[in-house]
């Protein structure tokens, strides 16, 4: 039975960067570049006006938070159930409070632009409501992370929680959807990335390159920091 | 030298084990009875308080029951789940149980059926009383509510148990089970309501047909992953 | 058993370096094969060792009186030995087979600890009946009427554990550990809370016990009665084995103080 003690993650602990994190810094970059060709060289939508530039961070974030983040906590949650390996523990830590961020990015940008263009802040939105339950699903990984001290069985209650998780969320998707069919909501204009001409379809795509790599910044160094907390941890338990 | 105690005895299959463990849950319950009252009376006082929240002049009270019903359901559910470990716990004999050597699964599968019985015990209640209350027709629809109940309380019962037996070892158990349990029943609420809504104005079952696959492949799924699931939540 | 360990000097003050981590080769093969061998066990929880490194071997009919500080490993050792845990690296193995590595097979184990592990709504028959039938014994009824009179609460076995007091429960629980005759039976602080008549009905069970063939580990702060019962007799210092030698070569009268400037020692 291999070893499961966790004296071997001080050998080879990644340090948190002495120097600058590039990756951070390079994916701040590209989104602070994505703003810039937004507002200054991108033209605004005819019907919209400028609201709904917001959707150039509304799209990519929900992109990220549901099919990066939330998708590599409940894929290296079951994976850290079969293989025991606490670095998946730790990734799935870092994807979902990464993931938490750009779930509340979506859901802020989603009033902020539906208030202008649709008058109304909240539509029940099939996609939205969906990011709206990740949210809450989330929240709940995380609360239940903090409220067990001792990291083995912190892993495995919250590998078994992101993995129901994973089967949890295309059901919400198939209830909400049939309750949006069943229940007809007032037509909504909803534009979306497929008519878009081309000068907004390249910043469209280049936002989400941007915050795909800006996530990719951020799960790291959050792992790196994660790594580092558990060998100090480790090195306390020691002494 | 063979060893004469391993040849003797045979520990139950997962069955019948289930079984024991259920039937032992339902004695310990029905000693006090306090739970179940509880989770009731809970019921019966929400469904009426419902009825004074909404103005009955603008909607029908008929039209509100089904959303009611369901909610009542959860949350009374909910009560019910909390105490499902509380007893393990306390005095620890859930290791007694896990010294010998019955299947694990068979203890999450035990705890569950005793969870659905209560679980039914108090819809059996709630139901008509709900069905007085709010001016619902007793006809055809009543047997399908029943159904519907029965697969909804399926549900809620399978992922209760599991996350009641991981709330319980945790610093915050009483928030942590609604906190993680709620987005799950999320679905059980939305089809148990689409479809008995359906049923109980009379459409034909077709109608509700799509809320009721849902349901049932939610229960079949999350059946089969929180059993599999289980044993991880022991101490191992 | 040939242990080299019987050669231990009482006044030895230093863990001999063998004890702890000893390969498997340092247990020769014996003609009655052992109930229990473990061996290298590790626990840690959260990087911090709770059990580190402890070897040791038990024939049918002995009984290890396991002393030591608090927080020195003996229940996590204890829960380890049952089943209850992995062990993060070493082996437990049981009987003649050799069983996977880190589980020993239930159904030849009994565990009494602190707690009472009893369901106190439950009478103290059918917490014990209860737990007959989870070891699938083919007269549950019987062998907990058996138990009960054999811990001598056979008279109040109807009442509601809750309404026992702390001494009958912790009677009541020996019986639910002892009712499928178990063949390991491990004790943690079980004297705690009984009456004179109480721990000598529990004395006298286990003794009985053992005599049958069965292999016992008592961990005690009481080494009055853990000597007692004793055939073999260990210390248990942060995680380790800091003492294990045979009763007979241990001085009754002198192990208390011993014991006792061998934990202050290190605190």
């Amino acid at each position: 039975m291999s070893s499961t003690l966790s004296r071997d993650t001080t050998v080879n602990a990644p340090t948190l960067s002495n120097g600058t994190d590039w990756l951070i810094i390079a994916g701040l970059a590209s989104v602070a570049a994505v703003y810039v060709r937004a507002f200054l060289f991108t033209p605004p939508e005819a019907t919209q006006g400028p609201a709904q530039r917001i959707l150039y961070v509304h799209a990519p974030s929900a992109f990220v938070a549901l099919y990066l983040a939330f998708a590599l906590m409940a894929l290296t949650s079951a994976l850290y159930l079969w293989l025991k390996d606490e670095k998946l523990d730790r990734v799935a830590e870092s994807a979902a409070e990464v993931g938490l961020a750009y779930t509340s990015v979506v859901l802020v940008t989603g009033p902020l632009w539906g208030k202008p263009i649709w008058g109304a802040w909240w539509t029940w939105d099939a996609r939205l409501t969906l990011t709206l339950f990740l949210w809450f699903i989330i929240v709940g990984y995380l609360v239940l992370r903090g409220a067990i001290d001792e990291r083995g069985m912190r892993a495995r209650y919250s590998a078994v929680l992101a993995l129901l998780a994973g089967f949890l969320i295309p059901f919400i998707h198939l209830s909400v959807y049939l309750f949006r069919t069943m229940h007809p909501m007032p037509i909504v204009l909803k534009p979306s990335a497929p008519s878009m001409p081309g000068v907004m379809l390249v910043t469209f795509t280049s936002a989400f390159f941007a915050f795909t790599l800006l996530f990719a910044g951020l799960l790291r160094a959050r792992y790196r920091m994660a790594t580092l907390r558990d060998s100090l941890a480790d090195r306390e338990n020691d002494r | 030298m063979p060893d004469a105690a391993l040849v003797r005895s045979a520990p139950p299959g997962m069955l019948r084990a289930s079984w024991l463990i259920a039937r032992k849950d339902l004695a310990i319950e029905f000693r006090t009875r306090t739970a179940f009252l509880s989770a009731l009376v809970f019921a019966l006082l929400a469904a009426t308080i419902f009825f004074f929240a909404w103005d009955a002049t603008a909607v029908a009270a008929s039209d509100l029951a089904p959303g009611v019903l369901w909610v009542t359901f959860t949350f009374s559910g909910l009560l019910g789940l909390q105490r499902s470990f509380g007893v393990e716990q306390a005095d620890r004999a859930i290791d007694a149980l896990l010294v010998t050597p019955v299947d694990r699964e068979a203890i999450y599968l035990g705890k569950a059926i005793a969870n659905l019985v209560f679980v039914a015990g108090v819809e059996a209640v709630t139901i008509p009383a709900v069905m007085l209350l709010y001016n619902l027709p007793v006809g055809r629809g009543t047997l399908a509510l029943a159904a519907i109940a029965l697969l909804a309380a399926i549900g809620l019962v399978a992922v209760g148990t599991l996350f009641a037996a991981m709330a319980v070892n945790t610093r915050l158990a009483e928030l942590l089970l609604p906190m993680l349990s709620l987005p799950f029943f999320v679905p059980i609420v939305m089809a148990a309501a689409g479809s008995s809504a359906k049923l109980l104005a009379g459409r034909p079952v077709a109608e509700a047909w799509p809320w009721l696959r849902i349901l049932i492949a939610f229960d079949v799924v999350f059946v089969v992953a929180c059993t599999l699931a289980f044993p991880f939540t022991l101490e191992e | 058993m040939d242990f080299r360990c019987s050669q231990l000097s009482l006044f030895r003050r230093t863990p001999p370096p063998y004890l702890s981590g000893m390969p498997s080769a340092a247990f020769p093969p014996n003609d009655a094969s052992p109930i229990l061998v473990a061996e290298a066990l590790v626990r840690a929880f959260s990087g911090r060792r709770a059990v580190d490194g402890v070897s040791f071997a038990l024939q049918s009919g002995e009984c290890l009186a396991l002393f030591g500080p608090n927080g020195a490993g003996k229940t996590t050792l204890l829960r380890l030995l049952a089943g209850l845990l992995a062990p993060s690296s070493g082996t437990c193995r049981m009987g003649n087979d050799a069983s996977r590595a880190g589980s020993s097979p239930r159904g030849l184990v009994g565990l009494v600890s602190h707690a009472s592990m009893l369901y106190s709504a439950l009478s103290a028959r059918e917490n014990v009946e209860f737990t007959a039938r989870m070891y699938g014994l083919p007269d549950p009824r019987a062998a907990a009427d058996v138990a009960l009179r054999t811990m001598r609460v056979a008279d109040r076995g109807d009442a509601p554990v809750r309404s026992l007091s702390r001494g009958l429960q912790q009677r009541v629980s020996i019986a639910r550990a002892i009712v499928h005759e178990p063949r390991l039976i491990l004790c943690d602080e079980p004297y705690t809370g009984l009456d004179a008549a109480g721990s000598a009905a529990l004395s006298a069970a286990l003794d009985e016990r053992r005599a049958s063939g069965a292999a016992l580990v008592l961990v005690t702060h009481n080494i009055d009665e853990g000597l007692a019962l004793a055939t073999h007799v260990a210390v248990m210092q942060r995680g380790r084995l800091a003492r294990y030698e045979p009763r007979a070569d241990v001085d009754a009268s002198g192990y208390a103080t011993e014991y006792r400037d061998l934990v202050t020692a290190d605190a």
